[in-house]
């Protein structure tokens, strides 16, 4: 199991969730995907996709420059 | 959303695919602009994915769309949109997934005659055929309007259950919404592509123009969508936000424009492309001070940022709004 950054700064909906779904897709079980945007719609789209993939939420942070969510790889 | 849940009550399992090409209204779109009345964004095929209990795989196929976009087989729509081809396209990247995962056939949400180029009855088989799907494309809505397909003759899926939907008109698939208990849906189809738009197409237009070429990045499609457009010169663009969340997204385009930031009152971020000197600066300034709340002050001040990182405080006064022409507008 282990740790990964991915950058989807500058990036507007969907292209965030592409960028999680490829990443997760060359991830294992257990992994865990942190996930930094700028654009605000990736805290509604990407649980809404762990949610239709099966992979865990982990956290959510909003702060006036950056979005941050933590999702675990569940397959 | 209907056409998956017919085929799911007929007991299949259905997953769905959602193609972006950077031309879609969707998503980014909502995103950008600020507008606190609004619904919360969403993103509609990861809302009904949801809502269907399926898998949905979003593609990317901003690089492969070019080809489509730039040099069309079948031409263009009333704007700039390739719906033939794009249909096409489209069904063939799902028949490369389809195979690549294992699926037998493809549905689509398609009705007869709904759109004008692309869902005609001599359209529908032109997709097919030249997608390479041929009859693994079932189109679930009007398949009694049709031949049957493999997974109809297959009994795969039962013809009987299925719709012979045609025309316009939206009210069948509104009352079998209702039927299967759908209460709640994203809009009907069409009115998602930025290409059917004459606004967009226009200032898309323009860029080939200006540029002399017929290309483009995902940048210069996403910033079409974004702020007011005016060419007051040929070879002078200026792009002025019209609100805080457009400041915000163009602000992320700073290093690759010159652009002028108001600094004596509240005012859009305005990025500037092709100017050639002082004047050209001026000039976009005295429009960008238009568009701020010092629109009636005798002079208002930017902080001017050249595409070199040169910078240096600029005084101007406003035009008049009978002086920014109508005819700079794109």
């Amino acid at each position: 199991m282990s740790t990964h950054q991915l950058d989807a700064t500058g990036l507007l909906c969907p292209l965030p969730v592409i960028r999680t779904q490829d990443r997760v897709a060359t991830l294992r079980q257990g992994d865990v995907l942190s996930v930094h945007c700028t654009d605000p719609g990736a805290l509604l789209d990407i649980p809404a996709w762990c949610r239709i993939h099966g992979h865990e939420l982990l956290s959510t942070q909003e702060s006036e420059e950056e979005v941050l969510i933590c999702i675990r790889v569940r397959k | 959303m209907l056409a998956a849940r017919v085929m799911q009550d007929q007991g299949l399992h259905v997953e769905g695919l959602n193609f972006f090409t950077g031309f879609c209204v969707e998503g980014h779109t909502h995103a950008i602009r600020s507008n606190p009345n609004r619904k919360p964004r969403r993103n509609n095929a990861l809302w009904v994915a949801e809502q269907l209990g399926i898998p949905l795989h979003i593609v990317d196929v901003i690089e492969e769309y070019k080809s489509v976009l730039l040099r069309p087989h079948h031409g263009y729509g009333a704007n700039l949109n390739p719906c033939l081809d794009c249909k096409t396209f489209m069904v063939g990247k799902a028949l490369e997934w389809m195979q690549a995962h294992d699926f037998d056939f493809i549905i689509t949400g398609e009705v007869l005659g709904q759109r004008p180029m692309s869902q005609r009855r001599d359209t529908f088989p032109v997709v097919a055929r030249e997608s390479g799907a041929n009859d693994r494309l079932l189109r679930p809505l009007c398949a009694q309007l049709q031949p049957p397909t493999l997974p109809e003759r297959e009994g795969w899926v039962d013809r009987e259950q299925l719709y012979g939907f045609s025309g316009r008109t939206r009210k069948p698939q509104i009352a079998l919404a209702r039927q299967l208990g759908i209460e709640d849906y994203a809009q009907p189809a069409g009115g998602c592509c930025f290409l059917t738009d004459a606004a967009y197409s226009r200032k898309l237009r323009d860029l080939w123009q200006s540029r002399a070429e017929r290309d483009y990045e995902l940048d210069d499609i996403m910033l079409l969508k974004v702020g007011r457009h005016l060419r007051p010169k040929p070879h002078l663009k200026v792009i002025v936000a019209r609100d805080a969340g457009e400041t915000r997204y163009l602000r992320g385009y700073r290093k690759r424009f010159t652009y002028l930031d108001m600094t004596s009152h509240n005012g859009p971020l305005t990025l500037v492309e092709g100017e050639r000197g002082d004047a050209d600066v001026e000039l976009a300034a005295r429009i960008a001070a238009r568009f701020g709340q010092g629109r009636e002050a005798k002079s208002v001040s930017f902080q001017f940022v050249s595409r070199g990182g040169i910078e240096r405080e600029l005084q101007v006064a406003p035009f008049t709004v009978d002086e920014v022409l109508g005819d700079w507008y794109l």
